[in-house]
Order: C-alpha cells, then sequence, then structure tokens
C-alpha cells in the first residue's frame, strides 16, 4: 500500500520549505506545507479504505536497517487499526492546524521555518505510529521530542522561551532513558524488537521481566504524555506559538506515551503490578493536574494543566485494561483540546498577543465565532450528554470501577473539577465586562474553518465514531459494559462543576475571591503549582549545577584535564627550546650535521662490526 | 681492465666524494656548493658500479647494481634543472650567491 509515502510527503515539505522557503513569498510556503500533510491525510485515507477490515496487521519491509550478531532491525511500518486511528487522528487534525496556522502566524516572523518544523513534526509522528517495531518507533519519539523542543523555542529571542524548550528536551530525557532500558531488556528476554514477535511471546515470558519492562516503558510514557513526576515540562511548553501547543502538547505528541503502552498492550495484561502503577500514576496526575487548573491565570496555562489532567485520565484507561478506551479518549480529547487551544489562539489573536485571562471578559459579543465553537469543546470536556467527551470519559471510568473502585470516585471528582476549571476560564474569557484595553477583532475564516469543523468533531466524535468497538479485535477486548447509575454519576460531576463555576464567576463575581481568600494557604498552593518547579530546582537542577561547577568544571576539567594538556604543551616548547639551536638557518650548519650524523653511524658499525657479518 | 683491482675503484670513489663534502662545506658559493653535491653522486655512482663489476664478473652472482647509477643520474638531472633555477631566482632576489646569507628561513 505504499505506506512510506505518507510520512514521506510532510519530510518533503520540510526540506523544500527548510532549504528554499527563506526566499518563498508566504503564499508559496503556504501551499507547501498545507499540500503536503493534506496529500498525507488523503492518502491515509485511500491506504485505511484499501485496506479493508484489517483483521491482522499490514506489515510492509522497506530495508534492513540494523543486522549485529542476532540483532536483525528492519525499516518496516505496519498498519494494523490501531495505527488506522491515531494516523487519522494525525493527519486528519494536523491538516486542520496546519491551516489554521497560517491565519495565527500571518503576522509573525521565522514564517517559513514554523512550517518547515510543523512539517517535519509531521513526519516523525507519523514514523512514530507506523512504525512495526520499538526501534523505528523510538525514532519517531526522539524526533517528535527534537521538533517540540524547536518549536516551544520558536520565539528565540524570549529567555524564557529557550529556557521552557530545554526543560521539555531535558525532562523527556529521564524518561528516554527508561525507554531505552526497556528495549535493551526486550531485547535480551525476546531476541527481537518486532512488536509481532515480541508480543508473541510476551504471555510465556516471566513475570518479573514483564513487569519490569512494563514499568520502564510508562517511566518513558511519562516522559512524552507528562505524567507524574515527569509533567513540569509541558506547562513551560505553552511558550511556543498556540498552533503548536494545540498540534503537539495537546492532540498529539503527548499522546504517544498513551499509543505506545496501548500498544504494548500484551506486556500489561500479563504483568497485573506495571498495569495498576499505570492507573494510579494516571488518576494521581489527572486529580494533581486539575486541581492546579483551578487557580491559573493564563488561559494557555489553564489549557496546558488540563491536558496533562486528561492524559492522567488515558493513563486510567490504559491501566483499567480499557486499552479501547484510553485511546478512545485520546481521539476525543484531540479533537477537543485541539479545539480548545485554536480558541485561545483565535483569542489571543483578537487581543493581540493577551493572554491574561484577568484582562480579558465580555468577548462574547466581540468574537461570537470563536466563543460558539469554544462552548462546545469546553461542554465536550466537561463530559455532557451527548458530547463526545461524554463517551470516552465514561467507557474509562466505567472500566476503572470494575477494576478499583476508589480511581472511579477520584476520576469523578476530577471530572467535576475539569468542569469547574474550564467553565471558570470560559466566564473569565468570554462574560462580564471587558478588562482589557486592546480592540478585539474576529479572527480571519481561515482559522475560523478548522475551528468549525472541531467544533462538530466534538459533538459528534463521540458517538458517530465508536473508537473501542472499532479496536476490540486489536486490544482482544470483550464487550465493553454498561452502567447507567455511572453514567449519571459522572455526567452530574461534571454538571455540578459547571454550575459552580456559574454561580461562583456569573452570578456572584465576588465569591471567588472571597471563596480564595478564606482558604488563603490552600489557594496559595495551588497558584504556585504546589511550588513543584521550585522543589525540583532545589533538589535537582541545583545540586546538579553546582556539582558540575565545584566539581566537574573546577576540579576536574580545570586541573586535571586542563592540567595534563596544557602540561604536555608547555613540556613540548621546553623540549623545543632546547632544540631550535639546531636549526640555524644556515646550510653549511645543517650539512656538518649531517656529515658528523654519519660519521658517528660509521663509527658505530665499525665497533658493531659491520652491517653483514 | 682486470688488473686494475676494484679497491682502486673504490679508493678513487672515496676521495671524490670526500672532496664533494669537504666542497659542500667549506666554499660559500652556491654554485660551487651545488657542483659539490654532483661530485659525490658521481662518487656514488662510481662506487656502485664498481661494486656491481667486483660482485657479477668475479664472484658470480647476480645483481643488478649499475641500474641504480642511471636512477642517480636520471634523479641528477632533474635535481640540477631544479637547483639551478632556484639558485637563479635566489640571485634576482638577492643580488648574491653567498650561502651563508642566504638563511632567511631561520626568522
Amino acid at each position: 500500500m505504499q505506506l512510506w509515502i505518507v510520512p514521506l510527503l510532510p519530510l518533503a515539505g520540510f526540506a523544500i520549505n527548510g532549504l528554499f522557503g527563506r526566499r518563498f513569498s508566504k503564499s508559496l510556503v503556504n501551499a507547501v506545507a498545507i499540500a503536503s500533510v493534506l496529500l498525507s491525510f488523503a492518502w491515509v485515507l485511500r491506504a485505511v479504505y484499501g485496506l479493508g477490515d484489517l483483521p491482522t496487521p499490514h506489515v510492509e519491509h522497506y530495508f534492513t536497517w540494523i543486522r549485529s550478531g542476532s540483532l536483525d532491525i528492519g525499516c518496516d511500518f505496519a498498519v494494523d487499526r490501531l495505527t488506522a486511528v491515531m494516523l487519522l487522528v494525525v493527519t486528519g487534525i494536523g491538516s486542520l492546524i496546519h491551516i489554521y496556522a497560517i491565519g495565527y502566524m500571518a503576522h509573525e516572523g521565522g514564517y517559513y521555518r514554523f512550517f518547515a518544523y510543523l512539517n517535519l513534526f509531521m513526519f516523525f509522528m507519523l514514523t512514530l505510529v507506523l512504525a512495526a517495531n520499538f526501534a523505528v518507533l523510538f525514532v519517531g519519539w526522539e524526533g517528535v521530542g527534537l521538533c517540540s523542543y524547536l518549536l516551544i523555542g520558536f520565539y528565540f529571542d524570549r529567555r524564557s522561551a529557550t529556557n521552557a524548550g530545554n526543560k521539555a528536551f531535558i525532562v523527556n530525557r529521564i524518561g528516554d532513558f527508561g525507554f531505552s532500558l526497556a528495549m535493551f531488556l526486550i531485547f535480551a528476554n525476546f531476541h527481537s524488537l518486532d512488536f509481532a514477535r515480541v508480543f508473541a511471546q510476551a504471555p510465556a515470558a516471566p513475570v518479573g521481566t514483564l513487569t519490569a519492562i512494563g514499568l520502564l516503558l510508562m517511566l518513558g510514557a511519562c516522559g512524552k504524555s507528562a505524567q507524574l513526576p515527569l509533567y513540569v515540562w509541558l506547562p513551560d511548553a505553552m511558550e511556543g506559538p498556540t498552533p503548536v501547543s494545540a498540534l503537539i502538547h495537546a492532540a498529539t505528541m503527548v499522546t504517544a506515551g498513551v499509543y505506545m503502552t496501548a500498544r504494548s498492550w500484551v506486556i500489561y495484561t500479563n504483568a497485573p503490578v506495571a498495569m495498576h502503577t499505570i492507573a494510579i500514576v494516571g488518576i494521581a496526575t489527572a486529580f494533581f493536574a486539575a486541581t492546579i487548573g483551578l487557580a491559573q491565570n493564563d488561559i494557555k496555562k489553564v489549557f496546558a494543566y488540563s491536558t496533562v489532567s486528561q492524559l492522567g485520565y488515558m493513563f486510567v484507561g490504559i491501566g483499567s485494561g480499557a486499552f479501547g478506551a484510553g485511546i478512545y479518549h485520546l481521539v476525543t480529547h484531540a479533537f477537543f483540546k485541539a479545539l480548545l487551544f485554536l480558541g485561545a489562539g483565535s483569542v489571543i489573536h483578537a487581543l493581540s498577543g493577551e493572554q491574561d485571562m484577568s484582562r480579558m471578559g465580555g468577548l462574547r459579543k466581540k468574537i461570537p465565532w470563536t466563543f460558539w465553537t469554544m462552548a462546545f469543546a469546553a461542554v465536550s470536556i466537561a463530559g455532557v450528554w451527548p458530547f463526545a467527551g461524554f463517551y470516552s470519559k465514561d467507557a474509562i471510568l466505567i472500566a476503572a470501577y470494575q477494576q478499583t473502585p476508589w480511581i472511579y470516585w477520584l476520576g469523578v471528582f476530577t471530572a467535576g473539577m475539569t468542569a469547574f476549571y474550564v467553565s471558570r476560564a470560559m466566564f473569565l474569557t468570554f462574560f462580564g465586562e471587558y478588562r482589557g484595553d486592546r480592540h478585539p477583532h474576529e479572527s480571519p475564516p481561515v482559522m475560523l474553518v478548522p475551528l468549525a469543523v472541531l467544533a462538530l468533531l466534538s459533538l459528534g466524535g463521540g458517538y458517530f465514531l465508536p473508537v473501542p468497538e472499532f479496536l476490540r479485535g486489536v486490544f482482544h477486548a470483550g464487550e465493553s459494559a454498561e452502567n447507567p447509575a455511572l453514567m449519571a454519576v459522572s455526567v452530574t460531576a461534571g454538571l455540578a462543576g459547571i454550575a459552580l463555576a456559574t454561580l461562583m464567576y456569573l452570578y456572584k463575581p465576588g465569591m471567588a475571591d472571597a471563596f480564595a481568600g478564606r482558604v488563603s494557604g490552600f489557594y496559595k498552593l495551588v497558584y504556585n503549582k504546589y511550588f513543584v518547579d521550585e522543589i525540583y530546582d532545589a533538589a535537582v537542577v541545583r545540586p546538579v549545577v553546582a556539582g558540575s561547577r565545584e566539581v566537574l568544571w573546577k576540579a576536574v576539567d580545570t586541573a586535571m584535564i586542563d592540567g595534563a594538556v596544557n602540561g604536555a604543551g608547555a613540556a613540548a616548547r621546553e623540549v623545543g627550546g632546547v632544540l631550535q639551536r639546531i636549526q640555524s638557518g644556515n646550510i653549511r650548519s645543517y650539512a656538518t650535521w649531517v656529515v658528523f650524523g654519519a660519521v658517528m653511524l660509521i663509527f658505530a658499525m665499525g665497533l658493531a662490526g659491520g652491517l653483514i657479518r | 681492465m682486470s688488473q686494475v683491482p676494484t679497491s682502486w675503484f673504490l679508493l678513487l670513489s672515496a676521495a671524490l666524494f670526500v672532496l664533494g663534502v669537504a666542497g659542500f662545506l667549506f666554499r660559500r658559493n652556491i654554485v660551487t656548493v651545488f657542483m659539490s653535491i654532483e661530485l659525490m653522486l658521481n662518487a656514488v655512482n662510481l662506487s656502485f658500479i664498481a661494486f656491481t663489476y667486483q660482485l657479477n664478473r668475479v664472484d658470480g652472482h647476480q645483481v643488478d647494481g649499475h641500474l641504480y647509477a642511471f636512477f642517480v643520474m636520471v634523479v641528477a638531472a632533474a635535481e640540477a634543472a631544479v637547483g639551478l633555477a632556484i639558485i637563479l631566482t635566489v640571485y634576482r632576489n638577492r643580488g648574491t650567491l653567498n650561502i651563508d646569507e642566504v638563511d632567511s628561513m631561520k626568522n
């Protein structure tokens, strides 16, 4: 089916825009970037349609990449139903966000650079989901990390942006360390990195090994998908342009960890401890990030913590054995969170760069399209029937209830908080009086059309795209249970959150501040994100910096390495100072030395008894 | 020919070589120095041929030392061409052929 065309098209777009984009006009850069992604989307549709039911994965082998001893890694792509879902999400949402970015980035510098990076990201992300073995997946995994770094630091003249890029890159290294170890363990035990061969052997492997592999893979996923304790990079990643936040840091890249753990479902179903750990990490992250989201004032920060929280839900799904539900939430989250971010971008665009919600308000009348589309996303993430978020969140919570009821109840509470913070953001932005001094203007149609499409998907994406049923064959899952009582509970939680936010921010605007004042200790803790960044700074960053400066730099580098190198140089100079006296520049003195040497040689040979005995 | 012992040729060769060395060391004119080098090369040629004659005709070994005389001559011719060109250039630029004054490579 020529799967290689799918990632190659964005790569070509990257190459063209990256090499020649500086000289292109903006419309030509647009044409290259959008066409490459749209064609890729079309090819995905054609491939998925042409491959039919996909009862078994469709594998394509291109060439042998590494062969060394028993290690045999091919550059292989594979499509099964899970990959098909991911491909459609990545290229579909990716196309919409590319189109949106035309409008958003219109007044920004580095235009061609932005689209080149965005296309490069699409290439790596598609490689990641198409990979048929862990090694090729890892290439995509690192590649999207690189693009994330480049795009977070897109405004490289801002110190905070480059710092955020570095933070994302470095925190992800910790996760990748776990992922690498997991790959080594997999190869040591199964003598292959191919998904098909590893997962065929996995059920027979010892549980301890599988648990170790599962936990290490989880560490990798925690880095990429911003779970506790490695989530700290994602909120800072909002320094990048908003389309990047939507595409990379909400809809696609951060879900790579969820995809990877779902892909490794055979390992987790045979290692219950690892799986349960995922569920606990997931719910802890979901709860923790949601509480931080309650008190943030930067509109993008609210949605960033919301993303961390929603990724936690996906992990709860994976950890409860409901892999289909986890992927389901991945898909619907891609719809509504991309929409929330793009809407936030539209608001920021309308206010010429303002991100602080305390200087917004009353924008409902001024930018109605943005308001109405974002409202769809907000209701969807709050989990209200019949919006998409309801279906996926409910599938996860029901699965969690069957496994561990306390996770379910915490999840329901978190759902209430989710509804509250997202409603709060909506009310602060769109209702009340306008508190800023800019002149809001509605965004151009090129930005509004993607918003409208995503709004429709946020509404109907749950009912019309029954992802868990579609994926049942992949995960060998049974019929998913239905439980009307539990559904009612979670919808009630969502509605309660909305109602509370309505009360606190719409009807009695002073109430929120009064409440915050009454629990000021807790409010400060949450407002400052539990001081996690400060704790990491004191516990990890400062010791490493101090150790590097005092020990590695002053002792090892300056004293030992520089000492040895400079010593060698000084010694050579000393010897040369003595020997340079021979180099008089006078030819006859050289000749004298030659004659002297020859005489000495003959003399020595005479002493030794001649050349030939 | 056979009445002349090989050692005489070698003595002659040694004498010519020492003359070349002495000329090289003690003369100041570059052209003379150059000629001294040629003298040394020819001294070596003579000993090549003398040894070859001795080993082939008298001792009966298969040795092709005289071929080296031709190699040396070819190299000497090439060297003479380059060397004389250098000498000409040096003279044009410096106006002197005193070898002790041509030592600017030092600094």
